[in-house]
């Protein structure tokens, strides 16, 4: 198939063409598109990825497996899954993700909702405010917490003037939850305004006439109709959390650390690149099945969508 | 009138959301306000204005170096990005094939898989060829982190035009080719340029790529803030954190006016073809 277009690519030039060509490049239902559309296009952007990702990733995965003198083993795979405190780490993860998830769509649902029903000039001042942070550096973003939250910060500033007593939350699970669903929430936001923007909102107001509630109709019409986009952002943000590297590293205690981390460890630290590489590849496997999912469910051009 | 328009939100869920704006955007008035303090540690409130950590900041030859070999791994990745990513768009909107959804998932791979695994793969075979620590081997790799994001901004961009202006343009005698470059990549220029002004803020803000590919010498300014701030919080980078906040207002200012420039363009040339006719 790849082969017959670059054929057609390069083949006929000058004069438009014959229905025949269509025929030539393959017999199956295509429709017409000028041939400087062609598949070849495609090669530069796929043969980079081959070569500096495709390759690195599996190479990591035969890394993996390798016992040095003794070949191929499962000795990596299967230290990450007796010594007790990676099996920890690794049910941390999903579970400070799921937490994570939950989390952002309670804070960026209402302002989704609010943003996709607002009249043109206060949607724009909001959608403002969502892309400035979305768009500055995370890592930024991240040393700005830790200034409001460190044991002498803003927040504690705040609370010793009101005479209350100091909160810590940062080095700590409280700390590192904050600062995820802080920077994952304008995903959410941004994935459940494209959906709620596409709802129709006349359906709420036939249910308002027909007597049903504000709430009701809310709950009945409105926010069923909006569930593909908490699906999509959902599984979206489980999957970003559970690989996330600078603020759990940042503002997490030692003991909360996730799977990412333990990874730059093993690679920084202990120079223990294979087991570092087993480490990746359950990273990488619980990834690709939520990705997989994620594909399935909602599609791929949702991804597209949320992103801009 | 919008399908929307008979929604109120009512005024509980509109505190709400506000609420969550100000969670948002809070960091950044914070971190602003730190950078022009007086003391000589973090301290709030600041007892006085400064612009001692901005002289610090920019004083120190080794934060300018940095800020040096940040932005020439952005540009050379934006430009890299903006390459590929067109080509790659073109087929993958305009052509019809079996698999692509294959393809797709393949384009956008490194937005999803966590750019740790990617950084330590990379980092492995790297070390081996012996181009760590360069600023080649930094740009290739922010090439692909960024290559997803550029790839959705040309696509939606491309799905706006119309393919029959081309075909327009090759049934009046013009090559396939001619017709590209006069028809279609001029009106592809803002999305392309877009995808570029994102590209380089990408790639300037990223962080996990050169902390591994890197080396002791090409410390991206990413990079040297994360030192400082995993060794000790102190209030210098507040200046280089605002300084990063500047280069996204700028790009977004710049993204917002490629568009505005594009739209003006394109309306007052349909309006001079109404008037010729």
């Amino acid at each position: 198939m790849m082969r017959a277009c670059c054929r057609a690519a390069r083949g006929e030039t000058v004069s438009a063409p014959s229905p025949n060509t269509e025929a030539a490049i393959g017999g199956t239902r295509r429709k017409w598109t000028p041939r400087i559309t062609s598949l070849w296009l495609l090669v530069p952007a796929l043969g980079f990825l081959a070569v500096f990702f495709a390759y690195p990733l599996a190479s990591i995965v035969l890394r993996s497996f390798d016992g040095g003198a003794s070949g191929l083993t499962l000795e990596h795979y299967s230290t990450f899954f007796t010594v007790p405190v990676y099996p920890r780490i690794l049910w941390q993860t999903i579970e400070i993700s799921l937490l994570t998830t939950i989390l952002c769509v309670l804070v960026g649902y209402p302002l989704a909702y609010v943003m996709a029903n607002s009249s043109p000039a206060v949607r724009n001042v909001m959608l403002l405010m969502v892309m400035l942070p979305f768009m500055t550096s995370v890592l930024v973003r991240t040393y700005g917490w830790m200034v409001i939250l460190r044991p002498t910060g803003l927040l504690n500033h705040v609370a010793q003037l009101f005479g209350l007593p100091a909160v810590e939350l940062l080095y700590n699970r409280p700390g590192m939850l904050i600062g995820l669903v802080y920077t994952m929430t304008p995903y959410v936001v941004l994935t459940l305004y494209s959906v709620m923007r596409g709802i129709d909102g006349r359906l709420v107001a036939v249910a308002r006439s027909l007597g049903a509630s504000g709430w009701s109709a809310f709950w009945r019409i409105y926010f069923p109709l909006s569930l593909p986009g908490v699906a999509g952002a959902s599984l979206l943000v489980f999957i970003l959390s559970s690989g996330f590297y600078i603020t759990p590293r940042l503002m997490g205690g030692d003991r909360d650390q996730l799977l990412a981390s333990i990874i730059a460890y093993q690679v920084d630290v202990l120079l223990n690149f294979e087991f570092a590489s087993a480490i990746a590849v359950i990273l990488l496997a619980i990834t690709l099945v939520c990705f997989g999912i994620y594909a399935r469910a909602v599609g791929l051009k949702q991804l597209l969508t949320s992103r801009t | 009138m919008s399908i929307n328009a008979s929604i109120k939100p009512n005024p509980a869920v509109r505190v709400l959301a506000w609420c969550a704006i100000a969670f948002l955007i809070a960091p950044i008035p914070i971190i602003i306000l730190v950078s022009f303090s007086s003391a000589q540690y973090l301290t709030f409130p600041p007892p006085g204005l400064s612009l001692q950590w901005y002289e610090r900041f920019l004083g120190s030859s080794e934060w300018v170096q940095s800020i040096w070999i940040s932005l020439q791994v952005a540009v050379f990745s934006a430009i890299l990005t903006m390459v590929l990513a067109t080509m790659a768009a073109i087929p993958m909107v305009r052509a019809d094939f079996g698999r692509k959804s294959i393809i797709y998932a393949i384009l956008l791979a490194p937005m999803i898989i966590p750019v740790i695994i990617t950084a330590i793969a990379m980092y492995f075979v790297f070390a081996q060829a012996g181009l760590t620590g360069t600023v080649l081997a930094i740009t290739i790799g922010h090439t692909i982190v960024v290559l997803p994001i550029a790839f959705v901004v040309l696509s939606s961009t491309l799905q706006g035009l119309d393919p029959r202006l081309e075909r327009a343009a090759i049934s009046l005698g013009a090559t396939p080719l001619v017709a590209f470059y006069k028809i279609t990549l001029p009106l592809l220029a803002p999305g392309i340029l877009t995808a570029g002004l994102f590209a380089f803020l990408t790639s300037f803000d990223e962080l996990i790529i050169p902390l591994f590919l890197g080396g002791p010498t090409t410390q991206t300014l990413a990079v040297r803030i994360w030192n400082s701030v995993v060794m000790e919080i102190e209030p210098t980078i507040s200046a280089v954190a605002v300084f990063l906040i500047g280069t996204t207002v700028l790009v977004m200012v710049l993204a917002a006016l490629v568009s505005r420039a594009f739209q003006r363009k394109s309306s007052s040339s349909s309006h001079q073809e109404a008037s010729h006719a």
